[in-house]
């Protein structure tokens, strides 16, 4: 019995037990960043494909460090720049990168399902990196990672969620795993991106304040431009008004509150400077996280028999 | 040359005259001849042998698209109306949005000509109420009237414009013709690609809300209480609409709806793992609305069913879920699943074939619908219990794009009779 | 298939063995002043551990004692057919440079294990020389790999397995030959 998917498409549906395998792998791998030679040879002779049709240099970045330092050999698509600019079906992109027989794949896609399509059409693993409005799950999973370093566990923590919840994949793949693994989550914002529908989704706060009392975890989520205009909001101004969390508002918080951000962040609009570079902020254990997830998830998705090396064997 | 044909021991079914009971029934020179209780009619020649099977008017899908001219890619009037007729149906009245526009009797007159070529179910066509389907200055309707349309509708296209929809169901009275209406409000529906509800927020898609659709049937109906005429709602998909409807009906207006089978047979889930085959509009809604769509058919609030057969090429559904082309066909499978409410539902027999024959013949003024003798001789004998399995690839539609593909379906079209001549299933060449 | 085992060191036997070879380690380096111990994941920890406080006694010093994990070094590991074993970490947090490092693992069979471990131990550092302990040396080397330090000479064929138990890991402490047996 595998503990872990074929691919890792998003944490909805996944177990305590694979997500606690999940992140006490990651967790073992922290520690070949610390060392001198931040290499193993576990992945020689793979390859991962990134392939990105929505730029992020940070994630990106991220499972690039991830895979060299498992050895693997890493080949960025830019798809943006590729033959997908020129017309190419996903499944034609899908059909090509099959043939070159990659051991894993890197997906990042502004539309929602993109990975679920070419894990369907690609013979190797699929790592969603982030699809549209739906999960990001490596994301949710150092978040989870950092939270469990910082707290010791994730059962019966409250977890506030703050921004625009509505439009968020980070949002997404947190709540599932977070609820599976027993936090109490709510979800904090206007409610044109908090709408009452989302009400299954855990207690729904309209004022930031009230939503993040007693919290052990503020998760800020980055506020999209674009939500100005399309009447989401009516400024940035005005949502930092009443939704930027500063360190007066994080008073509010329980006083050994972690904040953490996905990254980019938007200073002066969902944070301020003076919460984002305080002690409280574990932003940067993010990130550090975000490598050892990876390479966990690398490792344990690309590390596997290709499926016709296993016919062959079998 | 349409011969003389008996079909005998079946159990004939026909709404319109009040008839359901075990008859024989006579075909001479395409008209019904003779309806006589089992063994009395004398005849040589052709017979079908209807035993254990329905007998009853033909079937008529009051919605689809043929997509010819401008798609043949995706379906001609020939493999359309072959689909047609081994899903039991005699006739089908097809949508305006082709390439170009069914806006002009030209573009009518070509589609009755193909047709009339292709020789299998009757096509009326539907002609655009407004000139390209721009939704700014109504098509010249009486010159379409005049070639053979028998309805008006910018299917596809909401009518966003009050304006423009009050003067086409003023215009349209001219003609007596009824004004198809697609009920969307662009702006709420907001680019959306499925229903709005859990599954939408789940699957992090654009949501289309229920309000998209009711806020124009709310509109539409106000419309048509200041002008008269005649407003038929294409396939309804939400509980408001259902309960709009019924009270404009209690209040005596001229309005009739169509549902499709999709609509009382599938909810949103069918959309999890990105099922582009469970991509169109209206959206599949949820549980709730599935309910009240059924319960509609089955109290008579929804007067019809239509397919809204929408057939698109495999790279129009091979892509990502945002991408897909809205819209499955339906002409194969609208029978059974039909049926499937007369087992599971309550639906009476005589309901179904109310709103798969009787009622679209009289909404779109049709001569069909209906087993009297003289009348013209499109007939469906449906087997009732033919077990049979979807496999989409053998769809006679040019089209694959069904969300019903490996369904274990019960009922099936026995023959197919098109003014008097057998056109399913398929005939020796004479 | 049913298994049948045959205890072939107990408890007393291997106490014996930690603390001879515990001597030998001590001897063989002049004392421990430059000495480092490192278990192979996972028995190599406890046998590591327990010839680690048979030295305090000997030398009333501890001697700095790391774990290594050999998963991401493993030359079987795209063999297997399930997913990649858990991996659970390296834990060596003091310097390796120019020490003596003395590699703990349980049973020594082919050598691959050591030659990953050997591998791992150089990411770390540049040791002044490894030398290797192992409970149990059951032959059928593939690679040029030998031990400095033997528990006991068990002759095996391939198809028995050694079975060992050491506390605190296991329950007890015994090693036992387990051989597969069809069942009639």
């Amino acid at each position: 019995m595998s503990i872990v998917g074929r691919h890792l498409l998003g944490l909805d549906g996944m177990g305590a037990e694979e997500i606690q395998f999940l992140l006490d792998s990651a967790d073992s791998f922290r520690e070949i960043a610390e060392r001198e030679i931040k290499k193993v040879p576990t992945l020689r002779g793979k390859t991962v494909v990134s392939l990105f049709f929505e730029s992020s240099t940070r994630t990106r970045t991220s499972f690039e460090i991830a895979a060299k330092r498992l050895s693997a050999d890493f080949v960025s698509v830019n798809a943006s720049a590729s033959s997908v600019s020129k017309g190419e079906s996903l499944l034609d992109t899908a059909r090509n990168i099959a043939a070159m027989s990659p051991d894993a794949l890197v997906v990042r896609h502004s539309r929602a399902g993109a990975p679920h399509f070419l894990a369907r059409h690609v013979g190797c693993p699929v790592i969603n990196a982030g699809d549209g409005a739906h999960e990001h799950p490596t994301q949710a999973l150092l978040d989870l990672l950092t939270i469990r370093k910082e707290k010791g566990r994730i059962a019966g923590l409250k977890v506030a969620i703050v921004g625009d919840i509505l439009h968020s994949r980070v949002t997404r793949s947190n709540l599932y795993a977070l609820r599976t693994l027993g936090a109490e989550v709510r979800l904090v914002g206007p409610p044109t991106l908090v709408p009452r529908q989302l009400a299954s989704w855990g207690d729904l706060h309209h004022n930031l304040e009230e939503g993040i009392r007693d919290a052990d975890v503020v998760m800020m989520l980055r506020l999209q431009r674009e939500r100005q205009g399309a009447n989401f909001l009516p400024s940035l101004d005005e949502y930092s008004r009443y939704f930027c969390l500063t360190s007066a508002a994080l008073d509010a918080a329980k006083p050994d509150a972690v904040v953490l951000h996905p990254g980019p962040i938007n200073r002066g609009v969902e944070i301020s400077s003076d919460v984002a570079d305080s002690n409280r902020s574990a932003i940067l254990d993010q990130v550090a996280n975000g490598v050892a997830v990876r390479m966990a998830t690398l490792y344990l998705l690309a590390g596997r028999v290709r499926d016709t090396e296993q016919r062959q064997t079998a | 040359m349409t011969q003389n044909l008996l079909i005998h021991g079946g159990r004939v079914i026909d709404p319109a005259n009040d008839i359901d009971d075990q008859l024989d029934l006579l075909v001479r020179d395409g008209l019904v001849a003779e309806l006589a209780p089992p063994s009395q009619i004398k005849h040589e020649g052709a017979r079908i042998d209807a035993s254990g099977c329905w007998v009853t008017p033909g079937l008529i899908d009051m919605h689809v698209h043929l997509r010819e001219p401008g798609y043949e890619y995706k379906e001609t009037v020939a493999t359309g109306t072959l689909a047609a007729v081994a899903g039991g149906f005699t006739a089908v009245a097809c949508m305006a949005n082709t390439n170009p526009v069914n806006d002009s009797g030209a573009v009518t007159e070509y589609i009755i000509e193909r047709a009339r070529l292709a020789n299998l179910a009757r096509v009326h066509p539907i002609g655009a109420v407004s000139f390209g389907l721009e939704g700014r200055a109504l098509a010249e309707i009486g010159e379409m009237r005049e070639a053979g349309i028998v309805g008006i509708s910018d299917d596809g296209m909401p009518i966003a414009d009050g304006a423009l929809m009050r003067r086409a169901l003023e215009y349209a009275q001219l003609f007596d013709l009824p004004v198809i209406v697609h009920e969307e409000d662009p702006s709420l529906a907001a680019n959306g690609v499925m229903h709005e509800g859990q599954t939408c927020l789940h699957l992090g898609l654009r949501g289309m809300p229920s309000a998209a659709e009711e806020a124009m049937v709310a509109r539409d109906i106000a419309i048509l209480e200041q002008t008269g005429g005649r407003l038929h709602i294409a396939h309804v998909s939400t509980v408001g609409s259902v309960r709009m409807l019924r009270d404009a009906k209690s209040r005596g207006l001229k309005v009739t709806a169509e549902v499709t089978p999709h609509h009382f047979m599938l909810t949103d889930q069918a959309v999890l793992d990105y099922d582009t085959n469970a991509k169109m509009k209206p959206p599949l809604r949820d549980a709730t609305d599935v309910d009240h769509m059924i319960a509609a058919l089955v109290d008579g609030t929804v007067d019809a069913i239509a397919t809204d057969h929408a057939p698109h090429h495999r790279d129009e559904k091979e892509v990502e879920f945002d991408e897909a082309a809205f819209g499955i066909v339906g002409l194969e499978t609208s029978l059974p699943l039909g049926l499937r409410l007369v087992r599971d539902a309550g639906l009476s027999p005589n309901a179904l074939i109310r709103a798969m024959s009787v009622h679209p013949a009289e909404i779109l003024n049709l001569n069909a619908g209906s087993l009297a003798v003289g009348k013209p001789a499109d007939i469906t004998v449906i087997d009732p219990e033919d077990r049979w399995t979807v496999d989409v690839n053998r769809l006679r539609s040019k089209s694959k794009n069904s969300p019903f593909g490996g369904w274990e379906m019960v009922g099936a079209a026995r023959a197919t009779i098109v003014g008097g001549g057998i056109k399913w299933p398929p005939q020796e060449a004479q | 298939m049913s298994d049948e085992s045959r205890v072939v060191v107990d408890a007393k036997g291997i106490e014996r063995i930690l603390a001879r070879i515990a001597h030998e380690v001590v001897e063989h380096n002049r004392g421990i002043s430059n000495v480092v111990l490192i278990g192979v994941r996972s028995r190599g920890v406890d046998f590591a551990s327990r010839v680690a406080g048979k030295i305090a006694k000997i030398e009333d010093k501890h001697p700095p004692l790391g774990i290594i994990d050999i998963t991401l070094y493993r030359d079987d590991l795209i063999r297997s057919t399930e997913h990649p074993p858990m991996v659970k970490g390296t834990e060596i947090d003091f310097p390796i440079d120019d020490r003596h490092v003395v590699l703990f693992d349980d049973v020594l069979y082919t050598g691959r294990t050591v030659r990953a471990a050997l591998d791992a131990l150089m990411d770390f550092g540049r040791p002044r020389s490894v030398q290797l302990a192992v409970l149990i040396d059951r032959g059928h080397r593939e690679l040029p790999i030998r031990p400095d330090y033997v528990g006991k000479n068990i002759p095996t064929s391939p198809s028995e397995s050694v079975r060992v138990q050491i506390r605190d890991h296991d329950e007890c402490d015994e090693v036992a030959i387990v051989r597969a047996r069809a069942v009639p």
